[in-house]
């Protein structure tokens, strides 16, 4: 799960972490007020969920009052890789010194948690990881010590990461902290880049990216209450409430399958025979009627659906239920479109006779399904 | 033969008494799973399926009954605390079918099995089966057939489905895994090729993978440098979106490396076929073994030579 900067930056001096003063604002005059208090220059940045922002404009200097406003209602107006930017997070500018990188975060590749550093930061920080591979500073830390490290064990590495030996005992009590913000938030990723030394010696994160585990939201309830719902799709939040996963696409076959994988799968079989699927649905490992009724929901809803066609493997679920659950749909709701039903494993016989007396078509193997359902939807 | 699991593996099953674990461990009995016993805290003394006795520890569990791996079933929120309990026991295989447990849980409780020597398969998979002798999780029983093909998948119902096109064309299987769909598993594919090139009744290996992730092309690796046994492989998501979490944590296309056409890529240049359609895995594999067929005595006869020229 993805939070704003700012928000981040609120958990940052909540666990210790420094970082300049910020202030959010919604609107120009708010953001020239906030100048005006802050003191020039300022810098600001648009707070979306998405990479690149500097880039793409999203994060301006401005020297003059006259300016601050200006700025903020060109950066009101952005919209960033699809995000359209509500909030702008006013910062006082710094003089910088030196600028590093520092993350920490789980290593899929390796299973283990991991700091990243890099002495140099900034934006260019991927490329830096491509032509300069030596320049990237590893420390990997046993999940059960991560919450209760000492600043001896991070010194090493702080030590590289930045000159002088007050500023290095500053990021090791920054490590510290995110060891202990991770472990406490449940975090999948906490970035500071860049990490900076001021003029004065002062370390201070001037940007801050943190990634809640979506696995852990249960135990976490004031991570959830963090989610900016209106940068999210309702349609995939509907599907997240009923414990299905949803995600729409461009093209006009409406799928629907049990396992992420078979699902995947599906829609690759689907583009092979010349279709385009209108969505990804992962109905789960489960019988639950009600997710298949929230399932043809969501794909009747959008109206480029012309076909839908209905995979399942029974392992844990089995087709039967899926059955009752088709048919309590169309009992519940019109679905003006034909609906291709392909039913393997568990208590699939059980299944297609339910289906068989019905306007809907049964096909054998996923193949089959998957070119009827095609041929369908191209017909109309 | 097989790897991992056989006839004589002692099972024990976390969570027996809860409604999956209990229905599964059914089903593995009727699949001729030895399974030894079970764990609930609180219900020890309890005897489940006619005579399975019930502990409240696992320690207690094996020290009861001999068991030597344990099939865990528990909540996602006491998955860590079950994991944690079953590294403390003397076992040689844990295998999680739990979805949704909290990562940094997922890495504390496997650092602390492997600290112990125990090998950890999933969490958020569907088991391993060694057709014929033993079933741990929760695979479909009717999909299998015995026979020699080693069978590694990331995704449940998808190895489903190419595990019955296997059994259809009359391909059995040796051992079929499923290793897990999170960013953080216990095993991965490089383990297992070491465990199926070593094993004398696997001959070839299917690798079901998907978008997301490195292993798939660390596996293409492995194969390259390390094996003599052939690989087919079949990858899903070419169509999946960048940046959308396709509902298996891992499945989260990142850098250009991940996708599934750039996977595909660099499996075939490993000289890894890869199936467009699972109808054709059954094909690949033929042509595939008709190569074995030749590779392997040359090699064989190789060695001899050189263990007879000193």
């Amino acid at each position: 799960m993805k939070i704003h900067e700012y928000q981040a930056k609120q958990l940052f001096r909540e666990y210790g972490i420094p970082t300049t003063r910020d202030i959010l604002v919604t609107t120009p005059y708010e953001a020239e007020c906030v100048a005006e208090l802050m003191g020039l220059p300022v810098v600001l940045k648009a707070q979306v969920h998405s990479g690149g922002r500097g880039k793409a404009g999203g994060v301006k200097m401005a020297c003059r009052l006259d300016q601050v406003a200006a700025v903020a209602e060109e950066m009101l107006r952005l919209t960033i890789k699809g995000y359209p930017v509500r909030k702008i997070l006013v910062c006082p500018a710094v003089r910088i010194e030196s600028e590093s990188y520092l993350s920490l975060l789980i290593d899929r590749s390796t299973s283990k948690i991991v700091f990243v550093g890099c002495p140099q930061g900034g934006m260019e920080i991927e490329e830096t990881a491509q032509t300069c591979p030596t320049s990237i500073l590893r420390y990997e830390v046993p999940a059960a010590i991560l919450g209760h490290l000492t600043t001896d064990e991070c010194m090493p590495f702080a030590e590289q990461l930045v000159d002088g030996t007050s500023q290095a005992e500053a990021v090791a009590r920054i490590m510290v902290a995110m060891g202990r913000m991770f472990v406490a938030r449940d975090c999948s990723l906490i970035e500071i880049n860049p990490l900076v030394v001021e003029e004065r010696g002062v370390v201070t994160a001037l940007d801050a990216k943190v990634l809640f585990d979506d696995n852990a939201l249960f135990r976490h309830p004031e991570n959830a209450e963090m989610r900016d719902l209106s940068s999210e799709d309702q349609d995939e939040l509907t599907a997240k409430e009923n414990n299905v996963t949803f995600i729409r696409l461009s093209g006009d076959i409406g799928c629907m399958v049990n396992g992420a994988g078979l699902a995947m799968g599906t829609m690759d079989i689907v583009k092979h025979f010349g279709g385009s699927p209108a969505n990804f649905l992962d109905a789960g490992g489960s019988s639950d009627p009600n997710k298949v009724l929230a399932g043809l929901r969501l794909i009747t809803k959008d109206p480029s659906v012309r076909c839908i066609f209905i995979n399942i493997f029974g392992g844990i679920t089995r087709c039967d239920d899926i059955a009752k659950g088709i048919l309590a749909a169309k009992e519940q709701f019109d679905i003006p479109l034909p609906i291709v039903v392909r039913l393997a494993g568990t208590n699939c016989r059980e299944g297609q006779a339910l289906i068989a007396g019905t306007d809907m078509i049964v096909a054998n193997t996923l193949e089959e399904g998957a070119q009827c359902a095609v041929r369908l939807g191209n017909a109309l | 033969m097989s790897i991992l699991v056989n006839r004589d593996t002692r099972v024990i099953v976390q969570g027996i008494t809860g409604r999956d674990g209990s229905f599964h461990t059914g089903k593995m009995l009727e699949y001729g799973t030895n399974v030894v016993g079970g764990v609930t805290p609180g219900k020890g003394g309890e005897t489940v399926h006619g005579d399975i006795p019930v502990f409240d520890t696992v320690r207690e569990a094996v020290e009861q009954t001999g068991a030597d791996a344990s099939v865990i079933f528990v909540p996602a929120r006491f998955a860590k605390q079950a994991l944690l309990e079953a590294s403390t026991a003397p076992l040689k295989l844990v295998v999680c079918i739990t979805e949704g447990i909290p990562t940094l849980d997922v890495v504390e409780a496997r650092e602390a099995l492997i600290a112990n020597g125990t090998r950890l398969i999933g969490p958020n998979c569907p088991g391993v089966t060694s057709p014929g002798a033993c079933k741990l999780g929760i695979m479909p029983s009717q999909i299998f057939k015995p026979g020699k093909i080693g069978v590694m998948s990331r995704s449940g119902t998808l190895t489903y489905e190419i595990v019955s096109t296997l059994s259809a064309a009359g391909l059995g299987q040796s051992t079929c895994v499923g290793i897990g769909g999170d960013p953080v598993i216990g095993t991965r594919y490089v383990d297992l090729l070491s465990e199926f090139e070593a094993d004398p009744n696997t001959e070839a290996i299917v690798m079901v993978g998907e978008i997301g992730g490195q292993d798939e092309i660390a596996a293409a690796e492995f194969f390259r440098q390390r094996m003599t046994k052939p690989i087919v492989a079949f990858i899903a998501g070419l169509t999946a979106p960048a940046g959308k979490r396709m509902g298996h944590a891992g499945a989260l296309v990142g850098g250009e490396d991940e996708t599934a056409a750039s996977k595909i890529a660099k499996l075939e240049a490993a000289g890894i076929p890869v199936a467009r359609l699972i109808s054709e895995v059954p094909h690949l594999l033929s042509l595939a073994e008709k190569t074995l067929v030749v590779k392997v005595p040359h090699r064989r006869v190789a060695a001899q030579r050189a263990t007879i020229a000193p």
